[in-house]
């Protein structure tokens, strides 16, 4: 027999619990019934939450993997062609592009935004902890809270020929440089990475100085009295202290590199030729354009198990966590 | 934030100086876009104007004739209604489903836990297709219902992860005292918990909403007529047909935005403590 209270033992993840382990009093009944009763009730509640996600995200997740054995145009008869579609997707070159092309976003939505996450956010934490920092939060933020949409438009506009990045390159005597920077096949890709660069960095900024402010001040004290300066500091004391939220930021950052979609869509299209384009593109333009449904779902396949062998050792990261 | 002990030594005047430049870079590169779409929006419809340039003509009016061409009143009712289909049903079914998994701990409770935990890293490109054909067949594709009843489903791994996390560090006394009153479990929940859990709750609201209003994918593919959609998915529609007339997208695309700003503005520590929470938590 369960007894509800410890039924469960709580997972070791949730840090910072002082729940006692008391059984839930209050039984009139028999234990036996009371628990039975108190099982279904308990079920009751969870029982909404796990039939919308059953039916909405568990049930198509395990018929991506259906469609990805058949070849399907979405009306017609399907035809079982078991892992084939993983094959055309591994071998066909502008197939596998999609893949390493998600994979250099990465390191722009990512690796660029941490880097300069945990800069900014420790100049904050060291020069500026008064309203300038308040200010530099909240703007530094700004472009998280936007539709990933809106970001696309707004930088097609500043990186086309007449936008401003031009302009401004062309002030400053570099007028030469100036260029389409979405529609030039070596500079295309690099250009939408900075768009997550723009929309991902205040983000990590801000989740990087909220772990900063957690660390004991102390720690900071004893190393300006031996003569620490910023670098030093910052290497010793912040970088080691923060492996936790620069593991988060880098969880979160790589999943929209990976997932990218909606700003490669708005901002190139996937293009100049296929010089841009990424899975979720793909998958779209297989799905719903060419109608080739299995080899979408295999693509789709493939950029789950992605994401998962790149976020899973991240999670390992964390939890060896010094805190 | 906690500022360094009194006794700490001030940086050293350079790198004072040094850094506050650096934070003013910064933040000019983040806001400076926004005042390029802004200056741009107020120029001649059909011109191309530079950058920065502040027009000799501010034409207002062209916001107007975004409202008008975008068919915004229909847009923002639509948004509207998708919100408000998605985002108080998620919080009344996740905050029970947390509240059974975090406080109650029903057997099977880390199992189920664990269910909604994969679904945290899932790209929403994973489902989008079997999700179309789903819809094809229960006859609900291209209504709004295309677009509420997935989200629904969709954020569920993260607002159970959410509200379990709430409700898991709630002392047990309480419940304790609850029950040695005789509450029943409904009791317990509606009285006693949800008004205790009601920062949390709010949060994930607003986290939602703006989740919500932004979403592009699931507009594009389930929802053909950009009238029924997000204000996201519309967006892209209307950058589709007005990619060319660059003042009058740049004033459609603040008019789309404006509403996220605005609520960013208006409950920033909450969004900003929300979205992060959500991430250290994820």
């Amino acid at each position: 027999m369960l007894e509800p209270s410890r039924a469960v033992p709580r997972p070791a993840a949730s840090t910072g619990t002082r729940r006692r382990e008391v059984p839930l009093a209050a039984s009139r009944l028999s234990p036996s019934l009371w628990v039975r009763r108190e099982v279904i009730v308990g079920w009751l509640f969870v029982l909404p939450a796990l039939l919308m996600y059953s039916i909405f995200v568990l049930q198509p997740l395990v018929l991506t993997i259906q469609y990805s054995l058949y070849r399907w145009d979405g009306i017609g008869v399907a035809k079982w062609v078991g892992y084939s579609n993983y094959i055309t997707v591994l071998t066909v070159p502008d197939l596998l592009e999609t893949i390493f092309n998600s994979l250099r976003l990465a390191v722009f939505f990512s690796l660029i935004p941490v880097s300069l996450g945990l800069v900014v956010a420790s100049v904050i934490h060291r020069v500026a902890t008064g309203a300038l920092g308040a200010t530099a939060r909240t703007v530094l933020f700004l472009p998280q809270v936007i539709p990933l949409v809106a970001a696309g438009i707004i930088w097609g506009w500043l990186l086309a020929l007449t936008g401003l990045v031009n302009e401004i390159l062309t002030a400053i005597g570099l007028h030469n440089l100036a260029r389409a920077w979405l529609g030039d096949f070596d500079t295309a890709l690099p250009a939408v990475g900075m768009i997550g660069v723009w929309v991902l960095s205040g983000f990590c900024t801000v989740l990087l100085l909220t772990g900063m402010s957690k660390i004991d001040p102390a720690l900071y004290e004893s190393a300006r009295l031996d003569g620490a300066g910023w670098f030093t500091e910052f290497k010793a004391i912040t970088v080691p202290m923060l492996r936790y939220e620069i593991a988060v930021c880098l969880t979160v950052t790589v999943i929209a590199a990976l997932a990218a979609f909606d700003i490669v869509y708005i901002s190139t299209g996937g293009g100049p030729g296929h010089a841009t384009a990424v899975p979720g593109l793909q998958i779209y333009i297989l799905a719903f354009v060419e109608r080739q449904v299995g080899l979408a779902s295999a693509l789709a396949v493939l950029l789950m198990l992605l994401v998962l062998a790149i976020v899973i050792p991240l999670q390992w990261l964390s939890r060896e966590s010094p805190r | 934030m906690a500022q360094p002990g009194k006794s700490a030594m001030k940086p050293a005047r350079f790198e004072l100086y040094a850094g506050r430049t650096l934070l003013v870079v910064a933040m000019a590169i983040t806001i400076v876009p926004f005042i390029s779409i802004f200056t741009t929006a107020l120029h001649p419809s059909g011109t191309v104007p530079s950058g920065l340039a502040w027009p000799a003509d501010p034409q207002w009016g062209n916001f107007i004739e975004a409202f008008k061409v975008a068919n915004m009143s229909v847009l923002l009712a639509s948004s509207t209604f998708i919100v408000l289909a998605v985002v108080p049903a998620s919080l009344a079914i996740a905050t029970m489903a947390g509240f059974a998994i975090g406080l109650l701990r029903i057997p099977g409770s880390r199992l189920l836990f664990l269910l909604f935990v994969f679904g945290l890293t899932l790209p929403f490109e994973g489902i989008i297709i079997p999700l179309y054909f789903l819809e094809q067949q229960m006859g609900i594709l291209n209504t709004r219902f295309a677009i509420v009843l997935p989200l629904i489903g969709l954020y569920m791994p993260f607002a159970v992860f959410w509200m379990r996390a709430h409700f898991i560090n709630m002392p047990a006394e309480i419940s304790d005292a609850a029950r040695a009153d005789g509450a029943s479990t409904w009791d317990l929940f509606w009285r006693i918990h949800v008004p205790l859990a009601r920062p949390a709750i709010a949060s994930l609201g607003i986290l939602m909403a703006v989740w919500t209003w932004n979403q592009f994918l699931l507009s594009l593919v389930l929802v053909e007529d950009p009238l029924q959609r997000t204000m996201a998915g519309a967006l892209g529609a209307f950058q589709g047909h007005y990619a060319t007339d660059i003042p009058l997208l740049c004033a459609g695309t603040i008019l789309i935005l404006l509403p996220t700003l605005l609520v960013f503005i208006l409950f920033q520590r909450q969004v900003i403590a929300a979205l992060l929470e959500g991430a250290v938590r994820g």
